[in-house]
């Protein structure tokens, strides 16, 4: 479904993505995107996204290289790190614009229900606390039935049981067979939730693999334990041998 | 776009924002028409506020519309529809808004008290259009200007400066020029060199339209000369129209490029 090759994108003189080349095939698993600050995971999403437009490289959504296009993004449903909304409209209003502007049908009453929403949907969005902002914005990002699902840092301002109906809800969406990619710091999110790990490092796609693979060839017994070793490996390597070999 | 703008213009028609602004055009023509009286004066002070507050308001108010919504205009790019969709919604609908509180704030007073007389109709009609005009150049370039920097203190710093330029600066200049050339005709120059101002280029048209012009000396007549004719208008016309499409075209090729 996604089909990233030799992507490389550069902001003045750093070079953020250094040729990442990543298969998302699997439809129905839920990918957790890790990497240090600043290893180019929101740079990676955006760049899925449209919103940044990479130097070198190819990115395919359904088989379709994205270049110039902008159709494709009804295949996808993102969810934004930080919620701000235009402060006059009301949470309706904003539901309602999502909705004119988006293909196909939104089931946003069963989200609305979910997140005890209905009191706030005549509220105008800057009267709104961070945390109900959260829950709004992930109404608009969950309304869809798309094939891709991207979240970017999803547990950020939730309260726990927000954080639970949202655990639920990610599964849901598993089930119903969608490709699922998270970005997050929270690494019990990570082991309780993810199928797969790609963790980035430096630009470049340093681990690919499923958590009992990454236990296995760190010899860790968690995966904090295993990302720390991987990061220890890369600076010693990057210490001994030229910074651009790939033995990582 | 449509749909963008739409939304746009029901969020900032709620701004506060936007009721201060007409607030203070209702208040201040309403004052200046029970104070005068004159239509024809009321219409010379209101222009030398529009000259300056029109520009100043659409600026500032761009600017800050589109830091304050880039978080939103991030979640609507992940939307399927085209870039240039959303930055024209966005940059209508402030520059709509913004002309709809003019148009009302002065046109409702003026309308209460009945008092725009025939020959000062085409003149105040003339004044509208003006600052509808100016809100479009000045907004055009505030999206312009925060597409550019997406550092907020530098968009702000600029957009003050833009101001500043147009509405002070630029004068300042021309009249140091003309100072240190009085010896040469420069009628010429300085009618070519208006064009370059917007601000400038709206007041000369106001003016000519309530045949003030003579207060401007010899330039005036040459202003008149050229300015008078329908040539010299529809060049000031295109003038204004190359003001407000250069800057929005700019946005369109920018918003295309651009990593949000």
């Amino acid at each position: 479904m996604i089909t990233i090759r030799q992507l490389y994108k550069s902001f003045g003189p750093k070079s953020v993505l250094q040729g990442i080349d990543l298969e998302l095939n699997t439809p129905g698993r839920i990918s957790a995107i890790l990497g240090p600050n600043g290893s180019g995971k929101t740079t990676l999403i955006k760049c899925i996204l449209g919103m940044v437009i990479p130097d070198q490289g190819e990115i395919e959504v359904d088989g379709q290289s994205i270049k110039g296009k902008w159709e494709y993004r009804s295949q996808l449903d993102y969810l934004p790190q930080i919620a701000r909304f235009p402060d006059n409209l009301t949470v309706q209003e904003l539901i309602d614009l999502i909705q004119d502007l988006r293909p196909g049908r939104a089931q946003a009453e069963e989200l609305i229900d979910r997140f005890g929403l209905h009191d706030y949907l005549d509220s105008r969005l800057n009267h709104l606390s961070g945390g109900t902002k959260q829950k709004v914005n992930l109404t608009l990002a969950f309304m869809y039935d798309s094939p891709i699902l991207i979240l970017d840092e999803p547990t950020s301002g939730l309260d726990p049981l927000a954080m639970q109906q949202l655990r639920e809800l990610i599964l849901q969406e598993r089930e119903r067979g969608k490709l699922i990619l998270i970005t997050t710091h929270i690494m019990s999110f990570v082991e309780e939730m993810a199928d797969e790990i790609v963790f980035l490092l430096d630009g470049q796609v340093c681990f690919k693999g499923s958590i009992e693979e990454l236990l296995e060839q760190e010899a860790a017994e968690s995966v904090e334990e295993a990302i720390a070793q991987l990061l220890v490996v890369s600076e010693a390597l990057e210490q001994a041998l030229e910074p651009d070999q790939q033995n990582a | 776009m449509i749909k963008i703008l739409k939304y746009t213009l029901f969020d900032l028609l709620r701004s506060r924002w936007t009721y201060l602004y007409f607030g203070f055009f209702l208040v201040f023509s309403s004052a200046l028409l029970l104070l005068s009286g004159d239509s024809t004066k009321v219409i010379v002070s209101l222009m030398n506020v529009i000259l300056i507050l029109c520009p100043l308001i659409a600026t500032m108010f761009g600017v800050m519309y589109c830091y304050n919504s880039r978080e939103f205009t991030e979640l609507l790019l992940a939307q399927p529809l085209p870039r240039r969709a959303i930055f024209w919604g966005q940059y209508l609908g402030v520059a709509l808004s913004l002309s709809v509180s003019l148009l009302l704030g002065i046109g409702l007073p003026f309308l209460f008290f009945g008092l725009v007389q025939a020959d000062s109709l085409l003149a105040f009609l003339f004044l509208l259009a003006n600052g509808v005009v100016l809100s479009f150049i000045f907004s055009g370039l505030a999206f312009l200007i925060a597409l550019r920097f997406d550092n907020k203190i530098r968009g702000f710093g600029m957009a003050i400066l833009l101001w500043l330029f147009f509405a002070v600066i630029y004068d300042g200049l021309l009249l140091i020029l003309l100072f240190f050339f009085r010896d040469y005709p420069l009628e010429n120059l300085s009618l070519g060199m208006s064009l370059f101002n917007p601000i400038d280029l709206s007041r000369i048209l106001l003016l000519l339209q309530l045949d003030t012009s003579a207060i401007m000396g010899y330039t005036g007549a040459v202003f008149q000369k050229f300015l008078g004719t329908s040539l010299g208008i529809l060049v000031a016309l295109l003038t204004l129209g190359l003001w407000v499409l250069v800057p929005t075209m700019s946005m369109d090729r920018l918003a295309r490029r651009k990593d949000f």
